[in-house]
């Protein structure tokens, strides 16, 4: 079976790993409290969702 | 071609995903709400949306048929009691799917499944709970209060 001649050194992997990156969330404001929240989930602040309460958030 | 991919397997075997969809079903009927995974919930409306349909019905062939999935007397009298009634003329489209987030832990993002037709009610409990955890806290405040005027002497 062929395989590879060298081993890799660290910084050629490490160079391929620079394009490997997280990306922000995209948030948005919760319509009840202002607060930032994920689209399409309930706001983990005041547990609102579509204009009605899904949880009663702990204090 | 891709046929016969729809649905998850849920990393169950045919037997064991088909008691965790019948323990799901039972617990949305008789709850009116359950919290689960995504994956879990987005699964289980395929599962009871049809089984509500065909309860709606409402003759002894489909109440059979529908016990015959169901499996549990309590869920079948809820659902072909207060359930059938109170969805009425709704055709389809029984059931919500809201999302929660991750949970601690697994990170599993997390969903509420709820009966469409049963929001006021839960609305209602959900709201009555809030006044009396705040009753609740005011008769704590109140007791402490209480308390700490009481004690000042006894140390004296
Ligand atoms: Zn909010």
């Amino acid at each position: 079976m062929p395989n590879p001649k060298r081993k890799m050194s660290k910084t050629r992997r490490d160079k391929r790993r620079t394009h490997y990156k997280a990306t922000a969330p995209t948030l948005s404001k919760c319509s009840n409290c202002g607060e930032l929240k994920l689209a399409h989930h309930v706001c983990p602040s005041c547990g609102y969702f579509a204009g009605r309460s899904m949880f009663i958030p702990k204090n | 071609m891709r046929h016969q991919v729809k649905g998850r397997k849920l990393k169950r075997t045919a037997t064991h995903r088909d008691a965790l969809l019948r323990n799901l079903a039972m617990s949305l009927i008789l709850h009116k709400r359950i919290k689960t995974t995504v994956a879990k919930a987005k699964e289980l409306r395929t599962f009871v949306e049809p089984l509500i349909t065909k309860a709606r019905k409402g003759d002894l062939n489909s109440k059979r048929l529908v016990m015959s999935v169901l499996r549990n007397k309590d869920a079948g009298k809820v659902l072909f009691g207060e359930v059938i009634e109170k969805i009425g003329e709704r055709k389809g489209g029984y059931t919500r799917v809201i999302k929660l987030g991750n949970r601690l832990g697994d990170a599993a993002e997390v969903a509420v499944v709820e009966l469409v037709d049963f929001n006021a009610v839960i609305n209602e409990a959900a709201s009555s709970k809030k006044e009396e955890k705040a009753q609740k806290k005011e008769e704590k405040k109140a007791k402490k209060a209480a308390e700490q005027k009481a004690l000042p002497p006894e140390s004296k």
